[in-house]
């Protein structure tokens, strides 16, 4: 694909992504403690079938089983030589079971690691990243979209280590608190005028959010974003509330049929890119692609 | 004059500034931080257990509530917990020798299946900054893990971490298995997905937003004589 996810959204279209994948996997079997990226390599046909259950209720991008696939993280499960291979492999997978149309989207978390304690050296972290990121590159993706982050300089080194090796489309999607006075902010004290100073300094085009604390939350950040910019297009994938539960099993309080208004909002507020976290399924994205079409008719 | 170095030190606390080289604060640059004032106020006599409870203590519940209010983040909680870190070294000894005690044991840890340690690290950092002694389990900590570490004995609480909504059900079994072996150990849970009725539901004596919520609830549990 030669058009860059920038220019499509530019054009006035609204994008559809897809949703939770940590759920689905476990809902596949994926047990306490195993590596959620090494069935990448065990066990293809169950990651893809999450990729297509997402296709398939309508979603315009499918991100890659490689979340936790940096090598600081897979170093855990003594898998740190594999990145390149996992996370190659991660990108193949959703190619192969997402549509000819479909935009791949890298996945890519945090290390869970802190620079600011002395947990890990800028230089191990930047490797971490550049061999996910030669994986997932490697593998064909669209777009690589760093998610889920809270601390811009681990973002800023994550950033560096995917320039250093390919050049793919970059989006960096943070996670915000409210705060009582009405801000939103990351857990290290990041605002949005500074992850917005980020953007501009890694000449990255999209503002992304995602997590937090559900579409109804994120529905409040996305109009105090629309107040700091009009023009930056921003994509949002929430997460559908924080769990509870019942009967032994987590319950999501926001279903798709609660954030049906919701999403409206969205789309006034102007996210042009919108799908879901943890908690979120086939049904939540089926009801983001409907909204949509309503809205642009097509 | 006591007063004086012992409100230092507090400052230095609260505000991160852990020894002389340190350039943070800014403002603070140059001066003396809290490990060369612990040092003053130590060999001028001062006893450890006051410096600890009227200085090193208070220094830290102004970081905790300040934290729990959104005044301040993660990196100035870390950043204090590495000044009041520099001043427990020269206060570690009289804790070896019995002339200060820890107010009880606490083990900590993050869920099995669950690599992130950011939210118990702030627990722990917190705790101890109260006077807490922790029992750090690390990450993927399974109940075995916590059935051994409350085998060392004495233990008074038990604090179980999660960030991700994938391993936040492990709280549950291990919550389960350590009531059933100490019952007298009160459970505490915590992580970004958590909430109160979460924690109910799977049977924890406490959950809180902040880490300073976990201290004040060690501490007033202490106060009530329920240790």
């Amino acid at each position: 694909m030669s058009e860059k996810v920038f220019d499509i959204i530019s054009s006035g279209k609204i994008l559809v992504s897809d949703g939770a994948w940590g759920t689905m996997l476990q809902a596949s079997g994926l047990k306490n403690g195993e590596c959620p990226e090494s069935w990448n390599l065990l066990y293809p046909e169950k990651v893809g079938t999450i990729a297509r259950s997402y296709y398939e209720a309508g979603a315009d991008i499918i991100e890659t089983n490689s979340f936790g696939g940096s090598s600081v993280k897979l170093r855990h499960y003594g898998l740190q030589d594999k990145t390149i291979e996992i996370n190659k492999r991660a990108a193949e997978i959703s190619k192969e079971y997402a549509g000819k149309e479909t935009l791949i989207f890298g996945s890519v978390g945090p290390t869970g690691k802190f620079l600011i304690t002395g947990d890990i050296e800028e230089s191990e972290m930047f490797d971490a990243f550049a061999a996910q990121a030669a994986g997932l590159a490697q593998g064909g993706v669209d777009l690589i979209l760093l998610e889920t982050f809270y601390d811009m300089m681990e973002a800023q080194i994550a950033v560096n280590a995917i320039k250093s090796v390919c050049d793919t489309e970059i989006i960096c999607s943070f996670t915000y608190d409210s705060k009582p006075d009405g801000s939103f902010k990351t857990m290290m004290g990041n605002s949005i005028e500074d992850t917005l100073g980020f953007m501009r300094t890694n000449s990255l085009r999209i503002a992304a959010a995602n997590c937090g604390n559900g579409f109804r939350q994120y529905r409040d950040f996305a109009e105090v974003f629309h107040e700091f910019s009009k023009d930056i297009p921003l994509m949002i994938q929430a997460n559908a509330g924080l769990p509870l539960i019942k009967d032994g099993k987590l319950f999501y309080p926001e279903t798709p049929d609660f954030i049906e208004e919701i999403l409206m909002e969205f789309i006034n507020h102007g996210v042009k890119i919108i799908g879901g976290c943890c908690g979120t399924n086939p049904a939540h994205i089926r009801k983001i692609k409907q909204k949509v079409i309503e809205y642009q008719g097509h | 004059m006591i007063t004086d170095i012992l409100s230092q030190i507090k400052i230095c606390i609260s505000r991160g500034k852990v020894d002389q080289k340190s350039t943070y604060p800014s403002d603070l640059k140059g001066q003396k931080g809290a490990y060369e004032l612990t040092d003053e106020a130590l060999n001028s006599g001062i006893h450890a257990k006051i410096i600890l409870n009227e200085a090193l203590i208070p220094g830290m519940e102004i970081v905790g509530n300040k934290f729990r209010a959104g005044q301040i983040y993660v990196p100035d909680v870390l950043i204090a917990a590495k000044a009041m870190k520099s001043a427990m070294e020269l206060i570690k000894p009289y804790f070896i020798s019995g002339d200060v005690k820890y107010r009880g044991k606490v083990i900590l840890g993050t869920v099995a299946g669950d690599l992130h340690d950011i939210g118990k690290n702030l627990l722990k950092m917190t705790l101890e900054g109260g006077g807490w002694e922790i029992i750090d389990l690390g990450v993927d900590a399974g109940a075995e893990k916590f059935l051994t570490a409350l085998g060392s004995g004495d233990v008074k609480a038990v604090g179980l971490s999660a960030l991700l909504t994938t391993t936040m059900l492990n709280m549950g079994p291990i919550a389960e298995s350590i009531r059933k072996f100490y019952p007298d150990a009160l459970i505490m849970v915590g992580g970004a997905p958590l909430s109160d009725s979460f924690a109910q539901e799977i049977g924890a004596d406490f959950y809180g937003e902040s880490p300073q919520e976990a201290l004040e609830f060690l501490n007033e549990k202490i106060e009530f004589g329920k240790f």
